[in-house]
């Protein structure tokens, strides 16, 4: 089958677009080398949708981040996401970064950020009584927010399939051919065909570019470490908590998550051999304890959950590298999405559409009607007269299956039957927030893999990508190869 | 809204011999909830024996010892009300419980007094903040036990234990009788964790070495485990730099300490004290907040089961009184004087170098074998001379000389395992069990494999000799 457009990479960036095509009668692939949506920088960031002070006026980076905090809150509250307008500080620790607060409060006024403002110390702390000593001023932007960034990507990948759109998972590409009208993208899975190519590949945006075109940009791909803390720690902060950065870097910002964590990070190191290698290290992990010490008093570190790091998609423009691939009619490429590339997805998938409308791509607007919501139950953020009535009309919801996050049963079917269809417990963890908690899935775990036995199909993985029978032994963890379990017979090798 | 005098909170053996004493004590209004679809907590999953000696005399596995306190409640108590498969989603300092399951929905109980006995957790990896990557196979030695012996699934083949608790060293044990390789045990303290029988029974039996003083510094591969990096450690516990060697593996269990489980009794405001994690209590075992009492692992770790049914029917009794107005109420006493609980004590091993620890010393001139006596947990340090007949030395008791002497002539041992049952629908399912009696600790491999490879029929009820030399320690 020839699809109209295929679009490369399914990261938070590639969903946006997906989404912003649902309203268009075009045959839509959305292609991924892992075996879920998000499994790049969407999974692993500071979950921050940023105001819109930090970039250069006049950048598309500007525009695109003060309009995608704009849409995200509609968008959220479209796709039940979690999503929380808390407002963010920039501290100062000294005169000279009270003139760098002056600085980006200017920037974000010439960017079109709301109500910012200036706060001195006595006000800081009347808003956040938690904050480091040495802090002598704020820069407070009331309209950043923070957003579950996963689930964001996911949720409109979900209304897009959901909409007729096509996901194919554990699919590599290999190769882009152009012959005539056709490109022909070949992958691990096979080849497919579309008439309008969208690349969206996160750190391998120059790689893939340079399958089908000379590549003029390149990615530096940068690991930032974090810490997540258990909700003990996560009313500490009310608000995004970020540093000025000064002569010793870019400084770690401590926020609280949307589920109630509190998250530390990110460290910034460029990645030069192995650009996935999301290890964290010692170093890395103690420098963000000694910096996050600055801004916020008292943070326990032994009630660390867990610590993780990402890979930011930097590049050697200053700017998002948003176009039609110059020379290559009919490929078109949102590259560089470096922060704030979150808080900036939510207007990239618009102006994408833009883009492909002006180079002429067909996009006939369906006829017929079309749901861009998604209602989902989050059970623990219900009133218990809501939990009530909800337990009564369906018992799954009756039984809670995580006890860190309070995640039913009802939530983890719900997952398990979702439009995309996860096939390993970090995916069900990512649809319905299971083993998010303390004790990272101890006690949810055995329960987890039972229902993701019984709800997947005898013939293939419940992904569809015809892997493996769905037994135990196919259970993964997370990617591809991160199986759980083992046969019991005594194949060891000495 | 139903009411109650009291409301158990737990199913285990701290909820179990809690309401049978409260029952017991006078109290005839009493609610048990139970999160899982069973009594008996997280002895079900404890399938090795060492349960049971203080409180019903003799050596048990864990799911006896569930099922012999389970008997005791409806013989004593059998008019306490029960709710499985309940999940209790707040309480509240007015002693309102709100709960769910899927029968009676989301429902609120009002009580006089609260029992609360959750129990504990596992520390998890991020409480530990090991560097490295996040891939599969890491997990806590509790969830491997339970994938292992509920489940029956095997979690690897090249095993590394990270701490010397007591559930990390009956993992290691299990793990080679599934036929795994453990290849190491790591504690990062000068002395081992758990109990003197267990780093007897479970390590030193299968030559599993124990490293003192090293703890795990890096997790390497990205989807499977491929590895881990140890270094030794000063005595502040920070790694020492240089002293990293690699372990190649593909599982890391971590036994590196237990959690009382608390985020119910922090939201009713209970006053928890830090150095245990369990709330403060008063000498009868009652919280911070009037008419909430706690014991067992929720309130404070106990190493065996027994003291916890001890502590529990104290509890019972306790809130029974209090129910009653007998008794007035001690929270204010929970603030002022709190119960002291008898802290773990560790021995300092003999041998407290770092590197490879060994209770074993095979120095030819002297032919003695030293090892810590595990008849009762006192675990004196016994000497044996190999002579004819053996001359054993620091034991406290006619015992221990048995004992030592049994271990260097004819050691035995029990073994205790899973075997797969084919239920009355033709599904396949576990039961627990263990060897009739001790058996000569060479033949315990042959027989771990004789009934790795047998499926029963159901039904089972404990106790059954399911296969020659072999009892059920639970029912299906």
């Amino acid at each position: 089958m020839k699809y109209d457009i295929a679009i490369v990479g399914a990261g938070v960036v590639g969903a946006s677009i997906a989404y912003n095509l649902i309203p268009y009668d075009v045959s839509v692939l959305l292609l991924d080398k892992n075996n879920d949506v998000a499994m790049g920088a969407t999974r692993a960031n500071s979950a921050i949708i940023h105001a819109g002070y930090d970039p250069k006026p006049g950048t598309l980076m500007a525009r695109l981040n003060v309009e995608g905090n704009r849409l995200c809150e509609k968008l959220c509250a479209d796709l039940s996401v979690p999503f929380k307008r808390c407002g963010s500080f920039v501290l100062a620790f000294s005169d000279d970064e009270k003139n760098t607060l002056q600085e980006l409060f200017e920037r974000g006024e010439k960017n079109g950020v709301p109500d910012l403002r200036i706060l001195d110390a006595e006000e800081l702390r009347e808003m956040e009584p938690g904050i480091g000593e040495e802090a002598v001023a704020a820069l407070y932007a009331p309209s950043a927010g923070i957003v579950n960034p996963w689930e964001l990507c996911l949720a409109q990948a979900e209304v897009f399939v959901r909409n007729s759109g096509t996901f194919e998972n554990c699919a590599e590409v290999t190769g882009i051919r152009h012959e005539k009208d056709v490109y022909t993208i070949d992958t691990s899975k096979g080849s497919f065909e579309a008439s309008t190519v969208i690349l969206a590949c996160g750190i391998q945006a120059d790689s893939v570019h340079g399958l089908i075109a000379k590549t003029d940009f390149q990615i530096i791909p940068t690991r930032g470490e974090y810490f997540l803390l258990d909700k003990s720690e996560g009313s500490k902060v009310n608000h995004v908590i970020f540093q000025c950065p000064n002569e010793f870097g870019k400084g770690v910002l401590v926020a609280p998550t949307v589920h109630g964590n509190m998250i530390c990070g990110p460290t910034s190191e460029v990645l030069k051999e192995d650009i996935e290698d999301t290890a964290t290290t010692s170093a890395k992990l103690a420098e963000i304890k000694t910096k996050a010490a600055r801004s916020v008093n008292n943070i326990s570190w032994r009630d660390n959950v867990r610590n993780f790091s990402g890979i930011r998609a930097n590049s050697d423009n200053d700017d998002f590298i948003i176009r039609e691939i110059p020379g290559n009619k009919g490929i078109f490429e949102a590259a560089g999405i470096k922060s704030p590339g979150l808080a900036s997805s939510p207007a990239i998938g618009p102006y994408m559409v833009e883009l492909l409308k002006a180079s002429g791509v067909p996009l006939p607007e369906k006829t017929g009607s079309y749901d861009m919501t998604r209602k989902k139950i989050h059970f623990s953020d219900m009133t218990n007269e809501e939990r009530a009535r909800l337990v009564a009309s369906d018992p799954a919801y009756g039984r809670i299956v995580c006890r860190c996050e309070g995640v039913t049963e009802g939530e983890i079917r719900d997952a398990l039957e979702s439009p995309i269809r996860p096939c390993s417990l970090d995916a069900v963890k990512r649809r319905a927030g299971t083993g998010m908690g303390r004790c990272q899935g101890g006690f949810c775990g055995p329960r987890i893999v039972e229902m993701l036995i019984s709800y997947a199909d005898s013939a293939a993985c419940p992904c569809g990508c015809t892997k493996l029978p769905p037994t135990y032994l196919s259970i993964l963890q997370d990617a591809e190869g991160s199986n759980l379990f083992f046969t019991r017979e005594t194949e060891v090798e000495s | 809204m139903r009411n109650y005098d009291i409301v158990v909170i737990g199913g285990g053996p701290a909820g179990l011999a809690a309401a049978r004493s409260a029952y017991e004590n006078g109290c005839h209004s009493v609610l048990l909830i139970e999160r899982d679809t069973k009594l008996g907590g997280i002895l079900n999953q404890c399938i090795h024996n060492g349960f049971g000696l203080a409180h019903f005399g003799e050596e048990l596995t864990g799911p006896e010892y569930a099922h012999r306190a389970i008997e005791e409640m409806r013989e004593t108590a059998s008019d306490v009300d029960i709710l499985l498969d309940t999940f209790v989603m707040e309480i509240t300092p007015d002693k309102t419980i709100y709960a769910m399951n899927k029968e009676d929905g989301y429902f609120e109980i009002s009580a006089k007094a609260i029992i609360l006995a959750m129990g504990c957790r596992e520390k998890a990896r991020g409480a530990l903040a090991i560097p490295g990557t996040r891939p599969a196979g890491v997990m806590t030695a509790g969830l491997a036990q339970h994938y292992v012996n509920i489940d029956g699934y095997m979690v690897g083949r090249k095993v590394v234990i990270l701490g010397s608790g007591d559930i990390g060293l009956i993992m290691a044990r299990r793990m080679v009788l599934e036929g795994a390789k453990v290849l190491a045990c790591i504690e990062i303290a000068p002395q081992p964790g758990g109990l003197a029988r267990n780093i007897t029974q479970c390590l030193e039996d299968y030559g599993i070495p124990l490293y003192l003083r090293q703890t795990v510094t890096a997790i390497h591969g990205k989807e499977r485990l491929t590895g881990i990096t140890v270094s030794e450690v000063d005595e502040n516990y920070a790694p020492i730099p240089g002293t990293e060697r690699e372990i190649e593996c593909d599982t890391l269990l971590l036994s590196c300490g237990l959690i009382p489980e608390n985020e119910l009794s922090r939201k009713a405001g209970l006053a928890i004290d830090p150095k245990t994690g369990g709330p403060f209590a008063s000498q009868s075992l009652e919280t911070s907040v009037p008419g909430i009492f706690a014991c067992g692992n929720v309130l404070h770790v106990h190493d065996l089961a027994d003291n916890v049914t001890k502590e529990s029917i104290e509890a019972g009794k306790a809130a029974a009184l209090f129910v009653s107005g007998q008794t007035a109420s001690t929270a204010q006493e929970a603030l002022e004087h709190p119960k002291e609980f008898p802290r773990k004590v560790v021995k300092p091993a003999d041998d407290s170098n770092s590197g490879s620890h060994s209770m074993i010393d095979n120095d030819a001139e002297f032919a003695a074998r030293r090892m810590t006596c595990i008849i009762c947990p006192r675990g004196c340090q016994l000497s044996v001379v190999l002579s004819d007949p053996p001359v054993v030395s620091g034991n406290s008791c006619p015992r221990g000389e048995e004992y030592a002497i049994a271990e260097v002539t004819h050691p035995m041992r029990t073994l205790t395992t899973t075997i797969r049952i084919r239920k009355d629908d033709g599904t396949l399912s576990r039961i627990s069990v263990k060897s009739k009696g001790e058996i000569p600790k060479e033949e315990l491999f042959e027989l771990a494999e004789k009934i790795h490879h047998t499926i029963i029929d159901a039904p089972v009820k404990v106790g059954d000799e399911v296969i020659a030399g072999v009892i059920a320690t639970s029912a299906i």
